[in-house]
C-alpha cells in the first residue's frame, strides 16, 4: 500500500472537526446552508474514515477494532453512520449539534492513542471477538445517539415550559419526534448491546476458560445493561416518556463512557490489559 | 420613463374612504381602460384589496400626469377631489419603485410578512399584462417586484412566525406533536377566540374535535359548527383522557381544571403528551397543571407574550428585507438609466470602435509590413464600414420616437451592451 492510511485519519479527524465547529455555530444562527455544509463535512469524513479502516483490513486481515485507538475511532464511525443515517431520513434540525461533539471527542482521544497496528495476540483472534466488538459499538453508538436526542429533549421541552419560545426553540425539532427516536434508539441500542455481552461470553468461554469473572469492564457492561433495560422496562410498563427518559438515556450514555473511557483508564481491568 | 404611484392604504385611509374608491369586480376593466387612455400615461396596472387601492403608471411628465389620474379617482367614483388628495399618497421616480418593491415584500402590509398581498399583486398586473395594458416599464417591474418578494421571502424569515394569539397557539402545538393530524382536540367551553382557535386547529388538519359546554344544547350547537362531538360538561374529564389538545375558555369565574385532576388524566393516557390552551379570562385552569410532565399550558398573556416575541422578530426580519429592497433599487435604477439614448450611443460607439481597431490590427499584421498609403486605405476601410453600418440605429436612438425605450432596450439587448445579460 503506497498510501499511507494515516493520513487518511487524520484527514477525516480534520473534516469531523470542521464538521463540529460548523454545527456549533449553528447553533447561533443557522440557515440550510450551513446545516449542508455540516453534513458535507461528516460525511466526507466519514468516507475518508471507512477507506482508512479498510485499507487497515487489508494491511492486516482482521478488522481495526483490536487497539483502544481503534475502537475509539471505531465508536465515532458509528456514531457519525447513524447520524448519517437519521439526518437523511428524518431531516431534523440541529441533530449534528448534538452529537458531532461526542463524535469528534471521540476520534480526538483516538488520535492521541498509540496507532501501531500490533499483530493481533492469540486469545484476540476470534470471530467471537470481531462480533462482541462490533455489536458492542454499534449499540453505544446508538446509545451517544439517544442521549444526545435527550440533550435536545431537555432544551426543547425546558423552552415550552418556560416559554422560551424564540431562538433555538424554533429550530429544534418537536418534543413528539424526539421522544419517539430516544425510544427507537433504546430500542435498538439495547439488543445490541445485549447480543455483545452475549458474544462476549462466548468468546471468555473459549479464549479464557470462564463465562464471567466480574471483571470491573463486565461489572459496569452490565450496570449499562441494567440502566437501558430500566429505561425499557419503565418505558413500557408505566409509560415513563419525555424527560424522565430523556434524563435516563443521558444517565446511561454516561455508564458506557465509564465503560469504555474510565475503566480502561482508571481502573486496570483484564480487558484493558488485552488491548495495550 | 416615470414611474409613478398613487394610492391609498390602511396607513393613509380609513375603511370608509377605501370602499369607497375601490376597482373591485367589474368596475377594473373600464378603470384600466380609461386609466391608460389618459394623457401622458403610458402604461397601467391597478392593484384594489381591501387593504389598498393602488395605481402604477410609466408617466411621460409625473406632475401633470398626477393630477389627471386624481381627477380620474375622483370621478370615476364620483368623491370630492379636495378629501381624496387627503388620503391619497403619491411616489415618483425611486420612491415609487421602492413602494412596489415593498408592497410584493409585504414591507407594506398590516401584518407585516403576510402573504397574500404578492399574489393579489400578481393578479392585478397579470391582469393589465393580458389586456395589453403594460410595457417595458411595468412588466420589467412588476417581474422585479415578484423576484424582490421571493427574495424576501427565501432569505429572511419574515412570514415564519405566527402573530396572532390563535395561530401561536397551532403554532406551538407543532412544537410538542409531529403530526397534527393524528392529533384530536377538544373545545371546553365557547369563545370568540377559543373559537378561532379551534378553527385554526381543524385547518391545521387535527384528526376529529369535540366541545364540551356547561350548556348542553349550546354544546349540541356548537359540535355542528365544528363538525364535532358533543360531550357532557360531567364528562369532560374522562373525555380528557382521549384527546390531545384542549382549548379552555368558559366564562367560570375560577379555576375548572385543577393539577389533580389532570394528574388523574395523566395516569389514564399513560403520559401521552397534552397540551391546553386557557383563552379565557379570569383563567379556568389551575397554572400548577404546567408543572406536571408531559403537560404544557399556556394561557392568554403567555400566548400574546409568544405573538410579541414573533412581532419583535419580524421587526428584526423586516430591516433585513427592507436592505434588499434598496439594493434592488439599485440594480432596477441602472436597467432605468441604461434606457436613455446618450448612454446607449456612446456605449454602441465605444462597442464598434473596439471591434475595428482589434479587426484592423489583425489585418494589418497579416499583410506584414507595407506602406502609408496601404495603412490608410484599410484603416479608412475600416472606419467608413463602422460608420455607415452605425449610422441609421444612432440616428434612431437621437431622434424622437415615442416609443424610444423599447428602441433602447432593443439596441442594447441585441448588440448586449450590459455586461450584466438582462434577466427575464
Amino acid at each position: 500500500m503506497t498510501f499511507n492510511p494515516v493520513y487518511l485519519f487524520e484527514l477525516s479527524l480534520t473534516l469531523y472537526f470542521a464538521a463540529l465547529i460548523v454545527s456549533v455555530t449553528e447553533l447561533f444562527r443557522g440557515t440550510k446552508t450551513t446545516s449542508r455544509i455540516m453534513i458535507s463535512f461528516a460525511a466526507a469524513g466519514f468516507v475518508l474514515q471507512t477507506a482508512n479502516m479498510a485499507l487497515r483490513y487489508m494491511g492486516e486481515g482482521y478488522l481495526p477494532i483490536a487497539s483502544l485507538h481503534e475502537t475509539a475511532a471505531f465508536f465515532a464511525w458509528c456514531i457519525v453512520a447513524i447520524f448519517l443515517y437519521l439526518e437523511f431520513r428524518y431531516m431534523l434540525g440541529l441533530l449534528g449539534s448534538f452529537i458531532m461533539p461526542t463524535a469528534f471527542i471521540l476520534m480526538l482521544s483516538s488520535s492521541m492513542l498509540p496507532r501501531a497496528m500490533k499483530p493481533l495476540p492469540p486469545i484476540l483472534q476470534s470471530s467471537w471477538f470481531g462480533v462482541h466488538i462490533g455489536l458492542a459499538f454499534l449499540g453505544n453508538a446508538a446509545f451517544a445517539m439517544a442521549c444526545g436526542i435527550g440533550v435536545m429533549y431537555l432544551i426543547q421541552e425546558h423552552n415550552l415550559k418556560a416559554k422560551h419560545v424564540h431562538g433555538l426553540f424554533k429550530r429544534l425539532p418537536n418534543l413528539s419526534v424526539l421522544d419517539d427516536l430516544n425510544y427507537r434508539l433504546i430500542s435498538l441500542g439495547f439488543p445490541l448491546l445485549t447480543l455483545a455481552i452475549i458474544s462476549g461470553v462466548i468468546w471468555a468461554e473459549s479464549a479464557l476458560g470462564g463465562y464471567w469473572r466480574w471483571d470491573p469492564k463486565e461489572v459496569w457492561s452490565l450496570i449499562t445493561w441494567l440502566i437501558y433495560a430500566l429505561i425499557l422496562h419503565v418505558r413500557l410498563t408505566s409509560g415513563w416518556r419525555g424527560r424522565k427518559v430523556a434524563i435516563l438515556s443521558i444517565v446511561g450514555f454516561a455508564a458506557v463512557l465509564f465503560t469504555f473511557f474510565g475503566v480502561n483508564l482508571l481502573i486496570k481491568s483484564l480487558h484493558s490489559n488485552m488491548m495495550d | 420613463m416615470n414611474p409613478l404611484v398613487i394610492g391609498l392604504n390602511h396607513k393613509t385611509a380609513d375603511v370608509e374612504v377605501r370602499e369607497k374608491v375601490a376597482f373591485g369586480g367589474d368596475k377594473l376593466a373600464p378603470a384600466t381602460d380609461r386609466l391608460v387612455s389618459l394623457p401622458g400615461v403610458h402604461e397601467g396596472v391597478i392593484l384594489s384589496t381591501c387593504n389598498r387601492v393602488e395605481i402604477y403608471v410609466n408617466a411621460e411628465n409625473p406632475a401633470s400626469v398626477e393630477n389627471e389620474i386624481k381627477n380620474f379617482v375622483s370621478d370615476f367614483h364620483s368623491v370630492d377631489r379636495a378629501s381624496l388628495d387627503r388620503s391619497l399618497f403619491v411616489h415618483c421616480g425611486d420612491e415609487a419603485i421602492r413602494h412596489v418593491f415593498r408592497v410584493a415584500s409585504s414591507l407594506d402590509s398590516m401584518v407585516v410578512g403576510e402573504p397574500q398581498i404578492l399574489g393579489q399583486l400578481k393578479d392585478a398586473y397579470e391582469y393589465a399584462r393580458e389586456n395589453r395594458k403594460t410595457g417595458t416599464l411595468m412588466n420589467r417591474m412588476m417581474n422585479k417586484a415578484i423576484s424582490v418578494a421571493k427574495r424576501v421571502r427565501n432569505e429572511t424569515r419574515i412570514a415564519e412566525n405566527a402573530v396572532s394569539i390563535s395561530f401561536a397557539a397551532v403554532e406551538l402545538a407543532r412544537k410538542i406533536f409531529d403530526d397534527i393530524t393524528t392529533k384530536s382536540a377538544m373545545l371546553l367551553g365557547a369563545g370568540e377566540m377559543a373559537e378561532l382557535a379551534a378553527r385554526h386547529l381543524i385547518n391545521a388538519g387535527v384528526k376529529s374535535m369535540c366541545v364540551s359546554n356547561r350548556t348542553y344544547s349550546r354544546c349540541v350547537e356548537l359540535a355542528n359548527e365544528f363538525n364535532g362531538r358533543p360531550v357532557k360538561f360531567e364528562e369532560f374529564l374522562t373525555e380528557m383522557e382521549h384527546v390531545d389538545i384542549v382549548i379552555c375558555s368558559t366564562g367560570a369565574p375560577t379555576f375548572v381544571v385543577m393539577k389533580d385532576h389532570v394528574k388523574g388524566v395523566m395516569k389514564a393516557r399513560r403520559n401521552r403528551p397534552i397540551f391546553f390552551i386557557d383563552i379565557s379570562v379570569p383563567r379556568n385552569l389551575d397554572p400548577a397543571i404546567n408543572d406536571l410532565d408531559n403537560v404544557y399550558l399556556y394561557d392568554v398573556d403567555d400566548l400574546q407574550g409568544v405573538v410579541d416575541t414573533n412581532v419583535e422578530q419580524r421587526k428584526i426580519e423586516a430591516e433585513k428585507a427592507e436592505a434588499i429592497v434598496t439594493e434592488e433599487i439599485g440594480n432596477f435604477r441602472k436597467w432605468l438609466a441604461s434606457l436613455d439614448a446618450v448612454p446607449t450611443v456612446v456605449a454602441l460607439r465605444e462597442r464598434a470602435d473596439a471591434i475595428r481597431e482589434d479587426e484592423t490590427a489583425k489585418a494589418l499584421n497579416k499583410l506584414g509590413i507595407c506602406d502609408e498609403r496601404t495603412e490608410k486605405i484599410i484603416r479608412s476601410l475600416a472606419h467608413n464600414i463602422v460608420n455607415k453600418m452605425l449610422h441609421p440605429p444612432t440616428a434612431a436612438l437621437r431622434g424622437e420616437a415615442a416609443d424610444k425605450e423599447i428602441l433602447v432596450d432593443l439596441v442594447r439587448r441585441i448588440y448586449k451592451l450590459d455586461s450584466e445579460e438582462v434577466e427575464r
